[in-house]
């Protein structure tokens, strides 16, 4: 089944959404060659926060975090135990009266579609996470949600990928994508009949007019505090009133690890290609977390880095065929939730490309949608 | 909000390369802050020097400096730049910034471990970790004691022990008896430092002092009770209560790295005046390349003045740091840890201490930061401090970007921003 020479697909980018591409098409018995930079889940993969979160923006993201979150949860049993995978409530939290009818609105819109989902009072919440400011309004609770350490994650679609006959290439940077054909920075040309762009932030690189430009946000974790949090708490207007907008910002988000370890997030801004450490805006971002939970100040931080999440203007991935390139399919612009979507972007995406009825509605997601 | 100190010089480090730059850039009219992690100024080499105590260089400069404008901020560790030129620090808890017009930094060097089985037993520490115990008042006397490392501070180390009444029972040197005594016969330019390594040995006579020989496992329950040796053709045990086993210095980078210094080969590139490739920050001492006491006080002398703007009166001391960069370049020939070091470890050899990796779990990794996002290798308290030097020599791998805090520090210190001029 591996051919390097010639094979049906091309997966450009081995982080997260790449590797679950190439085991989706591998699945359906395509000979799936996976080219990566670097080392698989070294780029935007492993700067994430694994959150696995059914997300309620909008219908299509709804229903693409939601469908992965069921692929996720179906894999529970099958993945490593480096992959860290665990279920992991997520509380929303509401600061005020305002933002608590906010969380009503939300649980309704969560089950009206299925999913479980639960408000709590302000002493409910209190209960839950005791180490959170008294006088928040309360929260909502959606205990389906999970929490994955992700470049392992990557690494197991991968090995997937790898038993059902695709071949993975390290250290191979693509330079050149054509149709059916890819060069690599060695000048090797290699021919295929299909590619598949999910080469993140990198994507419009290598496919230029595609819609996508990197979000530098930063993150802090500590050392290990286990039961300092129970559960995934994210501020409510992390939706709102932040991280939509095009200027920079910081939203409260803080993720119990397996390892007993405290990730701090978030924050996003538009700066281009540069990594360095905004020290402002990660003491905003620290700041805003002490907001909520006080105590956080006297907790040990061993460590801060920055990340590229691949943006869209409309806040939905790309996935789907490039029109302007035969043969070239693009998934790409996950922003922060590449980690969650991987599974439901490389099923649709494997779906579409072999022609089988798609487990969701392609539409919303569909490049062509923001070609101008 | 942090309270804000504002000078003209920020010294990080007050070892003998940072008390010499202070004390030379006061002198020069400058207004000089000096910050160090510990209470006092001395560094590790000047540990527990006191009034009336320790090696006469030492008390020299300590009066020295305290005779100076140059004001100390002790207990003080440097956590991360501000984004704005100056530096986030965190003294006593509470952070503060600093904010000088010119910076040296003299961040000293740390020991080189190299991980072999049994190494993370207790007891088995760094030579100059056990120089530290027993300055710090441990008692030794009747412990059984094996040395086996490399390098030049194994003879006052070994000195030191067996004149506090420890049962010395071997200085075992890593390097080559061709090397060592090569090394030793070109001392003749140096005579002072011949005369002190005599003076040392002659404090142990009693236990041999043998090159070529190195430890290869470390053994015992519930701390070490004996080493294995070898000599590359036969191997031995010896029983002990401690085993000191280190391998001379590495420099401590990481301020500069994080400052955007250019580093090559393991040395901070600096010009005559000690300038590092970023404006007014200079660097002296280990940083700059292992070299030892007398060349970390005369690089610290030129940066001082340099960063004083007296670059003119750093002539004189130009042609002695040349002669003592020769004899660095010597000692780092005769003392490079020989191949076999990094043959010791075994499968399940202990790589990183904070986040227990062992050797086994990296080998699918072709680069640092690859192998920590497969193992969390480097990623625990010590920030990779000691395994990543180890992995440098055992698997050729480069360090990985230097991240913030460069110091485990609280949350609530790392969100503190400057809240302007408090004045110095």
């Amino acid at each position: 089944m591996t051919r390097r020479s010639h094979p049906d697909v091309v997966v450009v980018g081995g982080g997260i959404v790449g590797a679950a591409c190439a085991w989706y098409l591998a699945a359906e018995g395509l000979a799936v060659l996976v080219l990566d930079a670097g080392f698989p889940g070294g780029g935007a993969t492993g700067a994430g926060m694994g959150h696995l979160v059914v997300m309620d923006e909008t219908e299509a993201q709804f229903a693409l975090t939601s469908y992965s979150l069921e692929l996720w949860t179906a894999l529970a049993n099958e993945l490593s135990a480096d992959c860290q995978d665990e279920p992991r409530s997520t509380l929303w939290i509401a600061a005020d009266e305002e933002e608590l009818a906010l969380v009503e609105a939300k649980a309704e819109f969560y089950h009206r579609r299925g999913v479980a989902a639960e408000v709590l009072s302000s002493s409910e919440l209190a209960g839950e996470e005791p180490e959170l400011r008294p006088g928040l309004a309360g929260a909502l609770h959606v205990p389906g949600d999970r929490v994955i350490y992700p470049p392992a994650a990557a690494r197991w679609l991968l090995d997937r990928a790898v038993e059902k006959g695709a071949a993975v290439q390290t250290d191979c940077r693509v330079e050149e994508i054509g149709s059916g054909w890819v060069r690599t920075a060695r000048g090797e040309k290699i021919s295929c009949d299909l590619v598949v762009n999910a080469a993140g932030p990198e994507a419009p690189r290598l496919t230029s007019g595609l819609p996508v430009e990197p979000r530098k946000g930063h993150l802090a974790i500590t050392e290990r505090y286990p039961e300092f949090c129970r559960h995934q708490l994210v501020e409510l207007g992390y939706l709102k009133s932040t991280h939509t907008e095009a200027a920079d910002s910081v939203a409260f988000n803080i993720q119990p690890r397996a390892t007993g370890q405290q990730l701090i997030g978030s924050s996003r801004e538009l700066v281009g290609w540069d990594l360095s450490i905004n020290r402002r805006l990660l003491a905003a971002m620290i700041r805003r977390a002490f907001d909520y939970l006080p105590r956080l100040a006297e907790l040990q931080v061993i460590r801060v880095w920055t990340g590229f999440r691949p943006a869209t203007p409309d806040g939905l991935p790309l996935i789907g065929p490039w029109p302007a390139i035969d043969g070239l399919w693009i998934a790409a612009g996950h922003e922060g939730l590449g980690i969650t979507m991987a599974l439901g972007t490389g099923r649709l995406l494997a779906e579409c490309m072999v022609g089988r009825q798609p487990s969701l509605d392609p539409a919303p997601y569909e490049p062509a949608r923001l070609e101008s | 909000m942090a309270e804000t100190l504002k000078t003209e010089v920020t010294v990080v480090g007050a070892g003998p390369a940072g008390i010499a730059a202070a004390c030379r850039a006061a002198e020069s009219g400058a207004r000089v802050l000096l910050l160090d992690e510990n209470p006092r100024a001395g560094g590790q080499i000047w540990r527990g020097t006191r009034c009336g105590r320790g090696p006469a260089g030492a008390r020299r400069w300590l009066a020295r400096l305290s005779d100076s404008s140059a004001r100390l901020v002790d207990t003080t560790a440097v956590v991360d730049t501000d984004g704005d030129g100056g530096l986030l620090v965190e003294r006593r808890g509470e952070a503060l910034v600093v904010e000088g017009e010119r910076l040296i930094v003299a961040s000293g060097a740390r020991e080189l471990f190299l991980p072999f089985p049994g190494w993370t037993l207790p007891n088995v520490l760094g030579v100059g970790g056990g120089q530290a115990l027993l300055k710090s008042g441990v008692s030794f006397r009747g412990r059984k004691i094996v040395i086996a490392g490399s390098g030049p501070l194994l003879l006052p180390v070994a000195a030191a022990l067996a004149t506090s009444g420890a049962h010395l029972r071997l200085v075992a040197e890593q390097a080559p008896a061709h090397r060592v005594h090569g090394f030793a016969l070109s001392c003749w330019r140096y005579p002072g430092k011949l005369i002190e390594a005599t003076r040392y040995r002659a404090a142990f006579l009693a236990t041999a002092y043998r090159t070529g020989v190195w430890a290869v496992a470390a053994r015992g329950d519930d701390r070490v009770e004996e080493v294995v040796l070898t000599d590359g053709h036969r191997s031995w045990t010896e029983p002990c209560d401690y085993l000191l086993a280190s391998y001379g210095l590495v420099p401590n980078l990481e301020l500069p790295r994080l400052l955007g210094c250019a580093v090559d080969n393991d040395r901070v590139t600096v010009d005559d005046h000690q300038l590092t490739t970023v404006d007014d920050v200079y660097c002296a001492g280990e940083p700059t390349g292992i070299g030892g006491l007398e060349l970390a006080l005369v690089e610290g002398e030129i940066a001082g003045l340099a960063a004083a703007g007296r670059d003119r009166e750093e002539t004189a001391l130009a042609g002695r740091r040349r002669r003592l960069e020769r004899f660095a370049a010597a000692l780092a020939h005769a003392f490079a840890p020989r191949q076999e070091l990094a043959e010791r470890v075994e499968v399940d050899t202990t790589i990183c201490r904070c986040e227990d990796v062992a050797w086994k779990q990296l080998h699918p990794a072709g680069s640092f930061r690859q192998a920590k996002l497969a193992t969390r290798v480097g990623m625990g308290p010590c920030q990779g401090r000691v395994c990543g030097p180890a992995l440098a020599l055992l698997r050729g791998w480069e360090a990985d970007r230097v991240r913030p805090p460069l110091r485990v520090s609280t949350l609530g210190v790392l969100a503190s921003r400057s809240k302007g001029p408090a004045g110095h």
